[in-house]
């Protein structure tokens, strides 16, 4: 088995009496991507939320068990939630581009970080834009406002920032659903280019994207990963009669 | 049945639109009356003129300059604690029932009238913390009325900031205090100005805070600090309107120096809304 990236050991996360995940096994091998599906509310945003410890941000959340990046226990005392956050890169179901320009919106993750050095800021942020197949369209308006730019250019440079950090894990909340399918389409086309150099774990309603871009399939009901393997098994072979209801579009 | 829908509707918007006129009307009605009764004294003098023979000639330079003097020391106080106590109110403190009291007593406050605000001035900063009528009591007095509009302006501003862009900035690692400073408080910004804005309009209109704490009858020279008292442009309008030595001849000039109080209300809210517009625009 190949290098792990993410780990969870007997998770466990309530909100208030309501349980949201019960008792997660799952693990990421470095370079991989990994889509989390199921009906909403089934927990999959949630645990993907665990990763950079979103879920912090809400009240009345309690958590058993353990989950690991890059080997670090994320709720271990010592580690510090920013530097947590460092290392895990996240992508949001809405582009949320900062009222900024284009350059400095993928300058922030540094800034915020303590860089300082133009160069070196300069560098990141270009070899980053290019990374998010952004360049072309950008780089005679790097000082532009990035309110500008379409939602499919607003979600790759979203992407650009996350990757600006050099994060070993990227987060991925239904980053397509709002937009048209060309802009997915690069979307898709970007996520399968990152997996040389990061692992992804994305969370998505669309099957097909699923299917085209994972190597791994997680489903999720109730708060339950119901069946968890690769892609092609997942979409091919279920061996759970829910999994198997849910992606041949019988329910959900 | 489709006709009496539509006629039904324009009736409703015709009423709505003599509403709105009516509003607009009494605003220039009010405007015009101050500028044509007011306009024929300004002059040259009238502007940079101490006052003269029992306030009947001359100008109202000290009560000019002592009105901007009670703006900018008084916004200085009111602006910075009042924005960082809407941004803790808004930011840090999480709905309890401290928060909800705080609030409550800060719409208590801006509820006040004034002349409360003016007694509380005079007992406590002219008599007890011994600042004398001055400066420093007049705008402090004004600080604690415009204070609870600056903290309600700036908690709406934020509240008004999208929460994506706060989790956007914390999936970043920034911190919480790197997010308020980098990303929330430029984007409220412009809507943190308009408290600013209507702040400025009630410290230099008010008369009754400045009344026991800093407005001088008559003091026909400048201040020399912040100690001193001044005469300011409200209180010499109700001085040159109802107690003047010759009410005959004073009453031209309380028309002049209501237009100037009027004209630097506008001219400081045009600066705002301009440095507002230039801001919003940059973000954009």
């Amino acid at each position: 088995m190949s290098e792990l990236t993410v780990e969870t050991k007997d998770l466990n996360l309530f909100y208030g009496d309501f349980q949201a995940l019960k008792n997660i096994n799952f693990k990421a091998e470095k370079n991989t991507v990994t889509a989390f599906i199921g009906p909403s509310g089934c927990g999959k945003s949630t645990l993907l939320r665990m990763f950079n410890r979103m879920n912090d941000l809400i009240d009345n959340v309690r958590i058993e068990g353990a989950a690991y990046v890059d080997g670090i226990d994320v709720y271990d005392k010592q580690v510090h939630v920013d530097d947590l956050r460092k290392k895990v890169g996240m992508v949001f179901q809405k582009p949320n581009p900062f009222p900024k320009s284009i350059y400095e919106n993928v300058a922030y993750g540094l800034r915020v970080n303590g860089y300082t050095d133009k160069g070196f800021i300069e560098e990141r942020v270009i070899t980053c834009i290019k990374q998010a197949a952004l360049w072309d369209e950008v780089k005679d308006k790097l000082k532009k406002s990035a309110l500008a730019l379409s939602g499919g250019q607003q979600q790759r440079l979203c992407i650009a920032r996350a990757l600006a950090i050099s994060p070993s894990l990227i987060l991925m909340d239904e980053p397509a659903s709002a937009l048209d399918p060309i802009s997915t389409a690069k979307i898709e086309e970007l996520i399968k280019e990152l997996k040389k150099n990061y692992t992804i774990i994305i969370v998505t309603h669309n099957m097909q994207q699923a299917g085209r871009v994972s190597d791994y399939t997680g489903f999720f009901y109730l708060g339950v990963l119901i069946e968890w393997n690769t892609t092609i098994n997942i979409f091919t072979n279920p061996s759970d009669i829910h999994t198997q209801n849910y992606v041949t579009g019988r329910f959900g | 049945m489709q006709k009496r829908k539509i006629i039904v509707q324009n009736i409703t918007f015709s009423f709505f639109r003599i509403v709105s006129f009516t509003v607009v009307g009494i605003l220039f009605l009010i405007l015009g009356f101050i500028v044509i009764r007011g306009i024929s004294v300004i002059n040259w003098t009238f502007l940079t003129a101490m006052p003269d023979e029992g306030m009947t000639e001359g100008g109202i330079l000290p009560a000019i300059v002592g009105t901007l003097y009670l703006m900018l020391f008084s916004l200085l106080f009111a602006f910075p604690i009042g924005v960082l106590s809407g941004v803790y109110l808004n930011e840090y403190l999480k709905d309890s029932f401290f928060k909800r009291f705080i609030r409550s007593m800060t719409d208590n406050l801006a509820g006040v009238p004034s002349i409360v605000f003016g007694l509380f001035g005079m007992a406590f900063f002219v008599n007890r913390l011994k600042f004398g009528d001055s400066i420093l009591a007049g705008s402090l007095t004004l600080a604690l009325m415009v204070l609870p509009v600056i903290i309600r302006t700036t908690e709406e501003a934020l509240k008004s900031v999208d929460d994506s862009l706060r989790i956007g900035s914390y999936a970043l690692g920034a911190s919480k205090l790197q997010t308020i400073r980098k990303v929330i408080l430029p984007v409220a910004f412009p809507n943190i100005l308009t408290g600013l804005i209507l702040s400025m309009g009630r410290v230099s209109g008010e008369t009754a805070p400045i009344l026991f704490t800093v407005a001088a009858y008559f003091l026909p020279r400048l201040p020399h600090s912040i100690f001193d008292q001044v005469m300011a442009l409200p209180y010499h309008l109700y001085v040159l309107a109802t107690s003047g030595t010759n009410m005959e001849k004073s009453r031209p000039m309380a028309y002049g120096t209501a237009f100037v109080l009027v004209a630097m209300v506008l001219i400081f809210n045009l600066i705002a809304n301009a440095i507002r517009r230039r801001y919003t625009r940059k973000s954009k």
